[in-house]
């Protein structure tokens, strides 16, 4: 199914929740409300004739202002693909999450959690995946400064702090 | 976060009214343990051999690749990922090389491509000897280690021939490759065709139908296709259970369309389809596969100059793209956004070992300790991927 | 005793002069040091064997420096460096049990030389009921094991060594099953009573007796002897996948070395005691083989034993706990039953 279809059989189902739809970038990707997100994933996994079985992937993203959370999508039965992007602010990064559609979603979502500080909610497990549970911060965004030391241990090197000095 | 439990099969508050059960033991295996494939840490919870529950901790190798590609130019986050997994450098910097000429629109070389194919499956081959040597100390035969070593050492030399590097090549760039094969070279890799395909039935021999090695892996560890898909497995460990999904076929790249091979899968030969030796074995036979890629791909090259399509300076429209490829592990995705500057805007990679393993809490519970090593030794993960 | 008495006054007349006790005290105390030589250099000697034969088995050299020649000093210079060693006991380790643990297992092993026939006159000590004190004197060593698992505080080793309990506990009755067949069959518990009941050429040692029934022990006898030593594929005490290094994860240094040499002395008192009660100990294959001397060929079966089980070691994958229980509860120990019947029948038979 192309990607206009799929478009289509959204906003037939979920009117203002699908926000946008643009078909002029190498991948089409249809923009969805964050608070719908389980939802429309469940749409999109259980119709007989879309049937996205396969998360590829789930990245956050740091917009600037906002942050973004990505999702390919991919169906071994159709082989058909579509991307599906949400946008939240930073004082309140709350996407629902997908971890019980897709269990590939888990995994990335602490990911994302972890790196970016997006909320997943009713996410069944969220806590820091790659980064150790004390961390503070989430260093994927772009205003992230690196903290001196963790633990005793020193985070920055001293050419960087150096640097670092010069620039204020 | 306290949330309502939403698949209580991967989390363990395991509750066995039995008035006899004294308390579980609590095991740490790793992050230093010999068959955790590097620094994972899997907490275990156990009944005497018996495992209540396997908990992953990951992030002892995190190097924050995703933050320094953000800092890096397009061609410079080449020999980082080359760095995420170590076993198969070249698949991984193939991946990226694609996507991002995809997103420059940028056409590569034919004989460039060629070579690319050749590495890539060069690389694939002495990755699953690593994993073929590996999964036969996890269950305690140390001879196969050095068997696979053995090949694996002539691949290496091979790669050293043609990159100059052992296990970090930084060989395929952006709009081709670092350097044309060496005079002689692609004689060489027939020649190393011809001495590796016999050596499969000695693996055979040696290690996949041995009775102790199918005891311990047939019926170990089953996954079935639905969960398999579910939990976005890939590669040979999607192909284990009974999914014939490759992407080289499904989703073809590169110029893998104008070759002939099998995806193979696994049938449950010995026990259950999705079981512990089906994915062994499916690694085994596509070591088959790939030799007869290598075959084609030999004979088809056409002469010319491999760097001629490779960009001085590499621009990148604003944009972006998800390119997945076909790793040793598994789907290997770029997740690249470009603004149209000097370097990426985020760069994030979809490792295949980091879904594979997230399915171990579902498949370790109620096995044994020595299952538990077979089962994550199946999946074969790299830890430098999974962390990145 | 007696023969070992015997040779010393014979060598050195002037020693009958000495009081009995002092006598017996001092070539007791002779023939300790003797075995402990003995079983040092071996374990030395196999250690290096194992190392050349796993590594021509994976087509590598293995050690070629140390020593000159194929590197023979090699495990040497090793035992001089666990020597040297610092040794460590972990803090919160249970200190006496866990500097215990490795004398007794050790001592077990040299315990077990004494009834060990090497030909017709030299046995340390030919008692009556020889094979009877191997037996009870080999199971000791699991305790030993235990304690080192247990004092050390970790719990790998803990892991290992409850395994290697219920391992050890299990193999010993295959074991003494199938070694009762013989005993139908010699009609005697002493060593040397069962090597000289083998007398003649190669066709009437025990493991051709009653043909295959014999066979069928020796097999058994010899695949629960590689769970009794701890060895591929029953090697799950220590089974370093799964549990790091089982139960002698905390030793290092000299400790460590006894257990090591413990298990190399080990593997030769199984290969010995197989040697004896099925392959005709130190009695030569053909008759006019005759000249040459019992110790001989006494220690060229134990040896080629010795090697059946490092090649075993380095081809074979490892058993799981419950397929290692179901191979000795449910395989192993009935079939020796149905053997001891067979043979009690066939012996009845031919009365």
């Amino acid at each position: 199914m192309e990607a206009k279809e799929i478009y289509q059989r959204l906003k037939d189902a979920f009117q203002d929740d699908i926000l946008e739809f643009n078909a002029e970038v190498l991948q089409p990707f249809i923009k969805i409300s964050p608070d719908k997100t389980e939802e429309i994933a469940q749409f999109l996994r259980d119709e007989d004739d879309l049937e996205f079985d396969y998360l590829m992937c789930l990245s956050g993203l740091d917009l600037g202002e906002n942050l973004g959370v990505v999702y390919h999508l991919y169906s071994m039965k159709f082989n058909h693909k579509i991307v599906l992007k949400t946008e939240v602010s930073k004082e309140q990064p709350n996407v629902n999450s997908v971890a019980d559609i897709w269990r590939t979603a888990d995994w990335h979502e602490r990911e994302a959690y972890d790196l970016l500080g997006i909320n997943f909610v009713n996410h069944p497990d969220l806590r820091r995946i790659l980064l150790p549970d004390d961390w503070e911060g989430h260093p994927l965004r772009k205003d992230y400064q690196p903290p001196k030391s963790w633990h005793g241990i020193p985070v920055t090197l001293a050419n960087e702090e150096e640097q670092d000095g010069a620039n204020e | 976060m306290a949330q309502t439990n939403n698949f209580p099969e991967t989390r363990f508050e395991l509750e066995i009214p039995d008035p006899l059960k004294t308390d579980e033991f609590i095991l740490n295996m790793g992050p230093q343990h010999p068959s955790t494939h590097g620094v994972l840490r899997v907490l275990l919870k156990t009944d005497g051999e018996i495992v209540e529950s396997a908990t992953p901790y990951i992030g002892y190798l995190h190097r924050t690749f995703e933050k320094h590609a953000e800092r890096m130019t397009w061609p410079q986050v080449v020999p980082y990922v080359d760095r995420m997994d170590y076993l198969a450098s070249m698949n991984n910097s193939l991946g990226y090389a694609l996507a991002v000429e995809k997103m420059m629109g940028l056409e590569v070389n034919e004989r460039a491509q060629y070579l690319r194919i050749i590495v890539s499956e060069l690389n694939r081959i002495a990755s699953h000897l690593v994993f073929l040597g590996t999964y036969g100390l996890d269950v305690g035969a140390f001879t196969p280690f050095l068997y696979g070593f053995r090949e694996r050492e002539r691949i290496i030399d091979l790669f050293e021939e043609i990159s100059g590097g052992r296990l970090l090549y930084n060989y395929i760039w952006i709009g081709g490759v670092a350097f044309d094969a060496p005079d002689g070279w692609l004689e060489k890799v027939n020649e190393f065709c011809d001495y590796f395909e016999p050596k499969i039935k000695e693996y055979n021999d040696l290690l996949t139908f041995n009775k102790i090695f199918i005891e311990r892996t047939a019926n170990v560890g089953v996954i079935p296709a639905d969960l398999a898909i579910n939990y976005g497995l890939s590669g040979p460990t999607l192909r284990g259970s009974g999914v014939n999904f490759d992407l080289r076929k499904n989703d073809p790249y590169c110029i893998y369309d104008r070759f002939d091979f099998n995806v193979c899968i696994g049938k449950g030969e010995q026990g259950t389809v999705g079981d512990s030796w089906d994915r062994y074995y499916v690694r085994i036979e596509e070591m088959v596969e790939s030799a007869k890629i290598i075959r084609q791909a030999v004979n088809q090259i056409p002469d010319g100059d491999a760097k001629e399509t490779v960009p001085r300076n590499v621009r990148v429209p604003a944009g972006e793209i998800y390119f997945r490829t076909e790793t040793p592990r598994g789907e290997l995705g770029y997740y690249i956004v470009s603004d149209g500057g000097k370097n990426p805007v985020r760069v994030k990679v979809r490792a295949p070992a980091f879904c594979n393993l997230s399915i171990l809490p579902a498949v370790a519970r109620g096995t044994m300790v020595a299952d538990l090593v077979a089962i994550l030794g199946s999946l074969d993960i790299v830890l430098g991927e999974i962390d990145r | 005793m007696e023969p070992i008495l015997k040779l010393f006054t014979d060598l050195l007349p002037g020693l009958s002069q000495l009081p009995y006790w002092l006598l017996a005290t001092l070539a007791a105390l002779i023939a300790a040091l003797v075995l402990f030589g003995f079983i040092a250099v071996f374990a030395l000697f196999a250690i290096w064997l194992e190392r050349k034969i796993s590594a021509h088995m994976q087509d590598r050299l293995g050690p070629m420096e140390v020593g000159g020649w194929h590197g023979w000093a090699q495990t040497i210079a090793d035992t001089l460096k666990l020597l040297m060693k610092e040794d460590i006991i972990p803090e919160k380790a249970d200190r006496i049990l866990f500097k215990l643990a490795p004398m007794i297992v050790f001592s077990v092993s040299i315990a077990s030389f004494v009834v060990l026939p090497w030909s017709r006159d030299f046995i340390p000590a030919d008692l009556n009921v020889g094979l009877l004190y191997i037996l009870s004197i080999s199971s000791l060593a699991v305790i030993g094991i235990l304690m080192g698992g247990w004092a050390s505080n970790n719990k790998w080793s803990l892991y290992g060594a409850m395994r290697s309990v219920a391992q050890i506990v299990s193999y010993e009755i295959p074991i003494s099953l199938s070694l009762i067949t013989v005993i139908l069959i010699t009609g005697t518990l002493s060593m040397q009573g069962i090597v000289q009941s083998q007398q003649g050429n190669f066709l009437s040692w025990n493991i051709f007796h009653y043909f295959p029934f014999m066979f069928v022990a020796f097999v058994i006898y010899f695949i629960a002897s590689l769970a009794e030593v701890n060895r591929t594929p029953f090697d799950l005490p220590e089974a370093e996948s799964e549990l790091v290094a089982g139960f002698h994860t905390e030793y290092s240094g000299m400790r460590f070395a006894f257990f090591f040499l413990a298990e190399y002395a080990n593997m030769f008192i199984v290969s010995a005691i197989a040697a004896t009660a099925f392959l005709g100990g130190w009695l030569p294959p053909f008759s006019f083989l005759d000249f040459i001397p019992g110790p001989f060929w006494f220690f060229g079966k134990a040896l080629f034993l010795v090697f059946v089980q490092m090649w075993l070691r380095w081809t074979l994958p490892r058993l799981r706990v419950d397929q290692l229980m179901y191979t000795s509860w449910k395989v192993l120990t009935p079939f020796s039953f149905v053997l001891i019947l067979i043979v009690s029948f066939w012996q009845l038979l031919t009365l």
